[in-house]
Parts: structure tokens; C-alpha cells; sequence
């Protein structure tokens, strides 16, 4: 090996190179962190963190993986209500009850668990809490008096008309007009049968003897029949009906991703420059399809349900436009990429211009086109699900009101749940197309 | 092979002797599994949009003729009213660049976030190979949650305002980025890593001298096209949760008539962003994988 002269003047060029190299690495990172402070203050972080409401949080969070079951007393009437989560499709029918509340005569007991233990009777109502002592509320002229062991903790917060009670156990309060104890318990409740079906409470295995014995609940069908339609058309969870949400949401996505390639393939051969001669003609095209991907869905969306009115179809439409425009951009650059050897072949056999594209071209755009269009189905049924939301279609509709409710967390969550294997079966599902089609394994 | 393509039984194999006539058989055959394929299709489709058709509010043959009318009427009110446009444009522009902020700043931090990810979950480059399958996990699950979920929880903890938008996309940015990122450092050249290894470098070292600069280019032309994406994302989320112009739209929108000034206004602002950004990210990308940058 010859050793490399190193000559003054080579030795200053490295060395600039290497300063301007180290300085850029410097820059661009200092650029960015000075770009994300811009942001940060632009985006009021800082006012954020105060509006933040973290209890709203400690809610969500806790509502996502347990139920809560509302004991309440009419202290007007005296009538005694239990509902899971305070709604009336959840409320106990008359003389049945959860095995931790009794009732005799006008004194209800409520077993919190860990000795918590909740009375409710004609003079008022006691919590039992172990290792503080007695809570005894009395109404005196209409308002709760409270009597308990000095000092007062901050777990309990007395107002002029109201006294709340906070556990770990469960909570507790006191009103002129009522007096409620809640009861947490994990789990989502109702899952499978609500309180009306003659169903409910039954253990895995009872319902699996039920479902082989021949002693039929009801006359009518099978006692698996029976199980089947019960669940489905669980009042509480509406499974029939967010099955039916995420089917319409996949076809949304099925519906306009097809459509919108079927009408994209002839468009792209007049925006192909080895396919269209006429300049003034291909430029349309292409601006055409600009100006649909430049429109966006969302726009789409908002102009097309004002003419087709909510539902499935009209967010099938938007899908359909939007991805016109993208498969067309995608479509022609591929068609302006293909070997015209194979096209000449066919031409030489005096085929007219139908057969070349049909036996010189699209075999060799057909995988780059199925990947394409597989991808995209795959990325529109999530998109399909925010498209939901704007046309009132599909799972998105569901969710967006589950959330706006603000009340019902644990069926966000199952939403939630829902539409992530949704869009994960529809990956691996195009993924697998993908595999089969193009590689041809075994097809 | 032979039984697939010939039919199981050895004595009615076509004969091998011609040709022609084996090859028209094939191409008869595998004509017809794709027309099946076809017409399978085809019924699919139709009976799709019927029932989509059926599930809808309005019929399509009924909406067809009024698709026009909206935006007709839209145009014909910001026509009259043409004097007021170059105001709203103005109006509306923080707007908009609070909509461009924030599909940037999540993007910078979804890529960010994919980078990392992308070399912990890379075969022969990743930190901790035992824990590769975990990154891919995470990766797949950050990229199958939709944008508006996360959204929409945020808005309901930390209020509204661009942040939760912000999280959302970056959230989703990252899985989707760190796939692709992944794939771009799978097939980077190891000898530089190895040169690094051999003089003592750390893991952190290795990474940003001998495989950061290799697939810089790739990664950040993936980006860009992730802006792309972004921006509209953001819009949409905007629409859908709170901030940025989609929240205006959405405000000109529920107001209706009296307003469509301020709807063409949104409408062009939006587009010439969209528009602008896709051009200027396609020719940088361009010269990007090209190498003339």
C-alpha cells in the first residue's frame, strides 16, 4: 500500500468538512428542541397542566376494569332502589337483591366488605368503618346531623345540606332527599345477561349443564338458543348491535377502497405519460387528482353527507373519492414505470390497444397495485372509524358517544378493545392477502 | 406441483407431447379461477353498496342530484359576499398554523419515538435481542389504536386545546413509523457496527455513528410522507375533538347559513396547506432517496 500523501491543503478540507459535519450535528437537534419549546409555549402547556383534571383520570381509569352498584333510599318515600351504575337497565327487579344487601322491615344493611357495613333505618343511616369508628347521620329538621369520632378526617366532608363519605371500600353519602351508598366491584357488569334474563348469575358450569340438558327454560327453543339470543340482545352491552357497528365499519373501508381503485385503474392510463400522448389531456388528469387528495376526506365527508344523509354509505363515498385521488397518483407512476419490451411483444402479434394493456401491462402492475390497494384497506378501516364519527356510522358513532356521555367508561373501553382487533384482524388479514397474492404461496 | 397442475390422475395427464394444447388447457383453467374470483368480487361489491344503500339515511339515487347543491349553495353566498374573503384568509391563518404545529410537533415526536423503537426491535442491531418480539408488540399496538381514541380520552383528562391531538398522532406516528424505520434498518449495512464494536463503542455510539447515517434519508423521507399524512389528521381531529382549524370549520359549519364565507375561507386555507405541503415534500423526498441532497 502506497501511504496517502497528506498535503497541507488536503488536511484543511477534511478538517472544514469535518467542523461543518459536527456543526450541522449540533444544529439540527438544537433547531428541533428550539421548534418543540416554540410549540410547547404556543400550545400553553403550562396553563394545561393546571386545567388538567387528574381525578377525571383516576375515573376513567377505575371505570375502565370495575362497576360500581348504586343503594339508594328515597328518604322522602322510603322506597329502596339498587341499580348497577345508578341506570334504570341495570336496576334490580322488586325482591330480588345482591347477596351483600338485606333488607327486613325498614333497616337495609349493606356489607361494603372489610367490615364496612352500611345500615340505613328509620332514624337515619350509620357507615361502620373498622379502626375509626361509628358515622351516625341523623335528619334533624330535614337536615343531616352528623355525629362521629372527633376529629373529623378528610375522607368525610360535611356541607350544610350534604354529607359524603369517601372509602376504599366504597362510597357514601347523606342529602335531604336521599342517601346513596356505592358499592365498587371489578369486573364489567352485565356482560353476559342482565338482571331480567332468567339467565343471570349463573356459573360457567350451570350454564354448560344447561346447555346439553334436555329441561328447556323455555318451551319455545333450546335452552343454547336461548343463551345465544339473551347475549346478543343484552340490553346493557347491545352486543347484537356493536357487532353490527364494526361490521358496517369494514365495509365502509371494503366499499371505498374497491371503488375507489376500480375507478382510479382506467383514470391513471390517461394520466400515464407513456400511455397518453396528449399532454393537455394527461395534465387534467393529473390535476384532477391532485385536487381530490388535495380536498381531503374530511371535506369530502362533510359535502357528501349533506346529500346522502348519515349512514355507512355516504362515509363508503368519502373513502371512495379520497383514495380516487391517491390510487390515481400511485397507479399512473407505476404504469409510467413498467417494461415496455412486453408491451412491444404483444403489440407485434397485432393486438390493439385493449389487449396490450390488458396482457402487456396490467400483469405487471397487478402486484404493485394489490399491495397498494391491500395497505390502504387496511389503513382505511381505521379511518373509517373516525369517518364514522363525522357520518354517524359504524363503531366510531358508538364510541364518539359513549365518550361525549362521559359516563359509561367501561363500554369505551370495550369499544376501545373492539376496535383495536378490528383494525389488527384487518393487518393481518391484508398481510396475509398480500403474502398469497403476490408471492403466490400456494395460490 | 405435477398433480396441481395436470389433475391427480397419472393416466388422464394431458399428454406431454403437446404442447399447445396443455398450455391453452392451463390458461383455460386458471382463466376460470379468475373469473370465479371475478364475478365472487364483483357480487361482493354490489351487494355491499345495497346494503350500505339500504343501512343509509338518504338513498344514493335520491342524494345523487343534491350532491351539488351544498356546495353550490356554499359558493353562491361567499360569492356575494367575495369582499369579506381576503379578511377571513387572514383571520383564520393561526388557526391554520395551529393545526400545522401540530401535525409537525407529533410527528417530530412520533419519529423520534419510531427511531428508538425501530433499532430496539431490529434483528442484529437491537439493544436487548430477547425483547424484540416486545418493541414489535408495542409498535403493532401504538399503530392499531385510531388517532380519535386516544383523542377523545385526553380531551375528557387533560381538557381540550391542541395537546391531546398532539399525543394522539404522535402516539400513532410512532407505531406506524417504527415499522417502517425497521424495515429500513434491517437491510443497513453492518460492517460500519462492527468497525464500531471493535473500538469500544457503546450501544449508543454504535447506533448514531454507524447506523443513523445510513438510513437518515430513508427515515427522514418517510417522515415527510408521515406529515403529509398528519396534516390531515390533524384537521380531521380538529373536526372531531377540539383545536386548530378543524374546530373552526366545524363552528362556521354548525352555524350554516350566514357563514359560508368563513366555511370557503377554511376550505381554501386548508387546501392551498395541504396542497403546499404535499408538493414541497414530494421533491424534497425526491432528491432525498435520489441522493442529490
Amino acid at each position: 500500500m502506497t501511504s496517502a500523501v497528506l498535503s497541507p491543503a488536503l488536511v484543511s478540507g477534511v478538517t472544514r468538512s469535518f467542523a461543518r459535519k459536527r456543526r450541522i450535528a449540533m444544529a439540527v437537534p438544537a433547531m428541533i428542541l428550539a421548534y418543540l419549546i416554540y410549540a410547547a409555549v404556543s400550545f400553553d402547556i403550562a396553563g394545561l397542566m393546571q386545567r388538567a383534571r387528574f381525578d377525571n383520570a383516576a375515573i376513567l381509569l377505575s371505570d375502565f376494569w370495575s362497576h360500581k352498584t348504586h343503594v339508594t333510599r328515597d328518604n322522602r318515600s322510603g322506597a329502596l332502589t339498587v341499580a348497577i351504575e345508578g341506570e334504570s337497565k341495570g336496576t334490580y327487579p322488586p325482591g330480588m337483591l345482591p347477596d351483600w344487601v338485606t333488607v327486613s322491615g325498614d333497616v337495609t344493611t349493606i356489607d361494603l366488605g372489610t367490615g364496612h357495613v352500611v345500615t340505613y333505618d328509620g332514624a337515619g343511616a350509620r357507615f361502620v368503618v373498622p379502626g375509626y369508628g361509628t358515622i351516625d347521620i341523623r335528619p334533624v329538621g330535614g337536615k343531616p346531623v352528623l355525629t362521629a369520632p372527633e376529629p373529623i378526617p378528610d375522607w368525610i366532608s360535611v356541607a350544610e345540606n350534604k354529607v359524603s363519605v369517601k372509602t376504599p371500600a366504597g362510597r357514601f353519602s347523606y342529602s335531604r332527599s336521599k342517601v346513596e351508598t356505592f358499592r365498587y366491584e371489578p369486573g364489567w357488569e352485565l356482560w353476559f345477561f342482565t338482571l331480567d334474563s332468567p339467565l343471570y348469575g349463573k356459573s360457567f358450569a350451570e350454564l354448560a349443564a344447561l346447555a346439553v340438558s334436555s329441561n328447556r327454560i323455555d318451551e319455545a327453543r333450546s335452552n343454547l338458543a336461548l343463551m345465544a339470543s339473551e347475549f346478543w340482545t343484552n340490553r346493557m352491552w347491545r352486543h347484537g348491535d356493536v357487532a353490527w357497528a364494526i361490521f358496517e365499519t369494514i365495509l365502509m373501508a371494503f366499499l371505498g377502497t374497491m371503488t375507489g381503485a376500480l375507478v382510479a385503474l382506467p383514470l391513471s392510463f390517461l394520466a400515464a405519460r407513456n400511455f397518453m400522448p396528449l399532454g393537455p389531456l394527461r395534465f387534467a388528469t393529473r390535476r384532477v387528482f391532485d385536487f381530490i387528495r388535495g380536498v381531503d376526506g374530511l371535506i369530502w365527508t362533510i359535502i357528501l353527507s349533506r346529500a346522502f344523509g348519515p349512514g355507512p354509505m355516504t362515509g363508503a363515498i368519502a373513502i371512495a373519492i379520497t383514495d380516487t385521488g391517491s390510487f390515481g397518483k400511485m397507479f399512473s407512476e407505476a404504469l409510467e414505470n413498467i417494461d415496455e419490451k412486453q408491451v412491444d411483444g404483444i403489440r407485434s402479434t397485432g393486438a390493439n390497444s385493449f389487449q396490450r394493456a390488458r396482457f402487456g401491462v396490467l400483469p405487471q402492475i397487478t402486484p404493485v397495485l394489490l399491495s397498494q390497494v391491500l395497505y390502504y384497506l387496511e389503513s382505511n378501516t381505521r379511518s373509517a372509524t373516525v369517518i364514522g364519527a363525522i357520518v354517524g356510522g359504524g363503531i366510531g358513532l358508538l364510541l364518539t358517544q359513549a365518550i361525549l356521555t362521559q359516563k359509561d367508561w367501561e363500554e369505551v373501553a370495550y369499544y376501545m378493545v373492539l376496535i383495536v382487533l378490528m383494525v389488527m384482524a384487518m393487518d393481518s388479514l391484508s398481510g396475509w392477502l398480500r403474502r398469497r397474492l403476490i408471492k403466490g404461496d400456494g395460490a | 406441483m405435477v398433480d396441481i397442475a395436470f389433475g391427480p390422475e397419472p393416466g388422464k395427464r394431458p399428454d406431454p407431447a403437446s404442447t399447445g394444447e396443455v398450455y391453452l388447457d392451463m390458461v383455460r383453467r386458471k382463466r376460470m379461477y379468475g373469473g370465479i374470483l371475478g364475478v365472487l368480487f364483483v357480487a361482493l361489491l354490489v351487494s355491499g353498496w345495497m346494503l350500505a344503500d339500504h343501512r343509509n339515511a338518504g338513498g344514493f339515487w335520491n342524494g345523487l342530484p343534491q350532491t351539488l347543491d351544498f356546495p353550490a349553495e356554499v359558493l353562491s353566498e361567499a360569492w356575494a359576499n367575495r369582499a369579506n374573503l381576503p379578511g377571513l384568509l387572514w383571520t383564520y391563518i393561526p388557526s391554520l398554523i395551529e393545526t400545522l404545529n401540530i401535525a409537525a410537533v407529533a410527528t417530530l415526536i412520533g419519529a423520534l419515538m419510531a427511531a428508538g423503537l425501530s433499532l430496539l426491535a431490529t434483528r442484529g442491531l437491537a439493544r436487548w435481542p430477547r425483547l424484540i418480539p416486545v418493541f414489535r408488540r408495542t409498535m403493532d399496538a401504538l399503530r392499531a389504536v385510531p388517532e380519535i381514541v386516544i383523542a377523545l380520552v385526553l380531551i375528557f383528562v387533560i381538557g381540550g386545546g391542541p395537546v391531546p391531538a398532539v399525543i394522539a398522532i404522535a402516539l400513532h406516528t410512532g407505531g406506524a413509523l417504527g415499522k417502517l424505520f425497521s424495515e429500513v434498518a434491517e437491510n443497513a449495512d453492518l460492517k460500519p457496527v462492527e468497525g464500531l464494536s471493535s473500538v469500544g463503542a457503546t450501544w449508543g455510539q454504535k447506533m448514531w455513528l454507524g447506523v443513523i447515517p445510513q438510513v437518515a434519508p430513508n427515515w427522514v423521507s418517510y417522515a415527510l410522507l408521515r406529515l403529509e399524512i398528519n396534516v390531515r389528521a390533524s384537521a380531521i381531529l380538529g373536526f372531531v375533538g377540539e383545536g386548530g382549524i378543524g374546530h373552526d370549520l366545524k363552528l362556521a359549519m354548525q352555524w350554516g347559513q350566514g357563514r359560508y364565507d368563513e366555511v370557503v375561507a377554511i376550505f381554501l386555507l386548508l387546501f392551498l396547506a395541504i396542497v403546499a405541503i404535499d408538493r414541497v415534500s414530494d421533491s424534497y423526498r425526491h432528491r432525498l432517496v435520489k441522493g442529490t441532497l
